[in-house]
């Protein structure tokens, strides 16, 4: 046995020596280096291009103008601060009604019943369905003359609605096609969240005479706040840089009047329609921060409500 | 993760046997009745449009418009054959095939080593580097990866599209897989260098072949996002290599929607995913909530 080990050993090439004993970075350096190149560089690029004039041809050259992309970027009252207020509005309200509904129907599927796997199945067909064909298929639905929502509205004696092509509608429109696709993952990422809990202290203050409300509003939610905020967070984060069902259902700019565009919507122009690469860059810069800003809020939460 | 091995390798979609029953018979029997009632409700919110889609997918656009005809209709297959014909639709269909294949199956090759050693020598910093990706908007990666691109003069090519869908899969199996390791028991990896395997021997020959449920979730679901990707292959592809959520927007570029196309286009393009979706259920939702009951 030990002859058959040491004839391993001496076998063994010195590369391979090598590499075992540095695994930690061999094993990892690859994935770390493809990152850097394809993520972290552009990322760096990005931040440059914030600081320069780049348009027109990816060839011709940009002049460093310091912070004046800055400086008109964040006076712009016409696109991008309505932008701003139409990100925020989109992805709050997504995500309030997502939450609640999410959190209903996990607390609906906790306990065991029969046809469990069923219904599992129909709320996990509107997640991973492709995010622009379910705008094609909502956009025939919500279509004012032909589509069913107004053909339901009838049925109640309601009046037509314009949905998508409404100004005003448009946003509240696709803030439910949001809900509709993505509650799913909400009730996914809290079932995982109730399931782990132990049933001792919802028992103990059923055998104290809590209600069902009580039980859920001071026993369950606080121990599942955790994984709450964790789906908030994974969900926002998404919500924000929701692209595919807006460009789908209004096209280029968030339609004629840009009801539906948003900061991504509105970086995605400037760059590949307007090829205005510095001014892009610049609102990408100041959108990410927005970004880190939310989750950094979220996380210190998260902390606290840990600990 | 709260998710063993064990629970992967055997998935189990029950919650197992919780809760005693009650002494409340009523009370019990009327809140059966509310959820048998609400779950009815939102099963069919959630699969109402689908259906729709589909039955939109097989009538002419003449039975799209007439509100008679919503239900009732003579089902006809010209649409698909608009699709496969005109459309063109097998290219593409091979197009997105192919981009998530090989994005998913390279990602996996760098992410797997990756994810080992970022689990095993608990790499904090590193791994949040990678998951990074996750939060940076795609757009301002485009920008850049556009402006080297075509200076390479690559954009429209596969090997664009291939890269770009593994910024999207590389993080999604890092996230997934470090947590799968954490949960994998340091132990037998320590028993077989005992027995003589190398370190790295160790991960390739132990670590890795008991990870099969977890490289299977980590694939799965890196394939349907590259599948479901539109924002990469709407600037970095070219005509004939059009991924399918792009090949949708031929049907509403003309002054006119060809809604019946349109809707047997995104059949084509949701159904196999669908299915997929059907069989690997338990792999799917393990890896969406991967990590996130961790804390």
């Amino acid at each position: 046995m030990t002859t058959v080990i040491n004839r391993q050993r001496n076998g063994r090439s010195s590369f391979s020596q090598w590499a075992n004993k540095h695994r930690k970075w061999v094993l990892a350096a690859p994935a770390m280096l493809f990152v850097a190149l394809l993520i972290a560089f552009p990322v760096g690029w990005t931040l440059y291009l914030s600081f320069t004039d780049a348009s027109g041809s990816v060839r011709a050259p940009a002049d460093f103008i310091g912070l004046e992309n800055y400086a008109s970027v964040l006076t712009d009252t016409d696109r991008f601060w309505p932008a701003v207020g139409r990100t925020v509005l989109f992805t709050g309200g997504a995500l309030l009604f997502e939450m609640i509904l999410g959190m209903c129907i996990a607390l609906l599927l906790w306990r065991p019943f029969r046809g469990e796997k069923w219904v599992r199945i129909a709320i996990l067909l509107p997640l991973v369905a492709t995010p622009v064909a379910v705008g094609m298929m909502w956009r025939l639905i919500f279509d004012p003359q032909m589509g069913f929502a107004n053909q339901l509205l009838s049925w109640f004696g309601l009046p037509p609605q314009p949905w998508l092509s409404g100004q005003e509608s448009a946003l509240t429109t696709l803030i439910f096609v949001d809900i509709w696709q993505w509650t799913p993952m909400v009730v996914l990422i809290l079932l995982a969240g109730l399931t782990s809990l132990s049933d001792e202290p919802d028992e103990a203050s059923r055998v104290d005479g809590a209600n069902a409300w009580q039980r859920f509003w001071y026993i369950t939610f606080p121990l599942v706040m955790p994984t709450f905020i964790t789906a908030i967070l994974l969900r926002g984060i998404d919500a924000l840089k929701t692209f595919d069902i807006l460009y789908a259902t209004k096209g280029k700019g968030g339609g004629s009047f840009n009801e539906v565009e948003t900061l991504n919507v509105y970086a995605y122009g400037l760059s590949f329609d307007y090829n205005k690469y510095g001014q892009s860059s610049t609102v990408l810069i100041l959108f990410f921060m927005m970004i880190i800003g939310c989750i950094w809020l979220l996380t210190a939460r998260k902390k606290r409500s840990e600990s | 993760m709260t998710t063993t091995i064990e629970e992967l390798a055997t998935p189990d979609v029950t919650p197992g046997p919780r809760s005693t029953p009650r002494p409340r018979r009523r009370k019990v029997a009327s809140y059966s009745i509310f959820r048998v009632v609400m779950l009815t409700l939102v099963v069919l919110t959630f699969l109402a449009p689908l259906v729709w889609m589909v039955l939109a997918s097989f009538k002419t656009n003449v039975d799209i418009y007439n509100p008679a005809a919503a239900l009732v209709f003579t089902p006809t297959l010209g649409n698909y054959e608009t699709v496969f014909g005109q459309a063109n639709y097998l290219q593409y269909i091979f197009n997105s095939f192919w981009i998530g294949f090989a994005s998913t199956v390279l990602s996996l090759v760098l992410g797997l080593p990756a994810a080992y050693s970022m689990s095993r020598f608990v790499m904090k910093k590193s791994a949040g580097l990678v998951l990074m990706a996750r939060v940076i908007p795609g757009v301002s990666l485009l920008v850049p990866w556009y402006f080297i691109f075509s200076n390479l003069k690559l954009v429209g090519g596969y090997e664009v599209l291939i890269l770009s869908h593994m910024f999207v899969a590389l993080p999604l199996i890092v996230f997934i897989m470090m947590s799968f390791f954490d949960s994998l028991p340091v132990e037998l990896e320590e028993q077989a260098q005992v027995d003589g395997l190398t370190p790295i021997g160790a991960f390739l020959r132990i670590a890795l072949p008991l990870s099969v449920p977890g490289v299977a979730t980590a694939g799965i679901l890196s394939f349907i996002f590259s599948w479901n990707n539109f924002m990469f292959a709407l600037v970095l592809s070219g005509s004939k290599t059009k991924t399918l959520p792009v090949a949708i927007f031929d049907f509403v570029a003309y002054a006119s929607i060809d809604w019946g196309g349109l809707m047997a286009a995104a059949v084509v393009i949701t159904v196999p995913i669908m299915v997929i979706a059907l069989f690997t259920q338990k792999y799917i939702v393990s890896g969406l909530t991967a990590g996130a009951t961790k804390g």
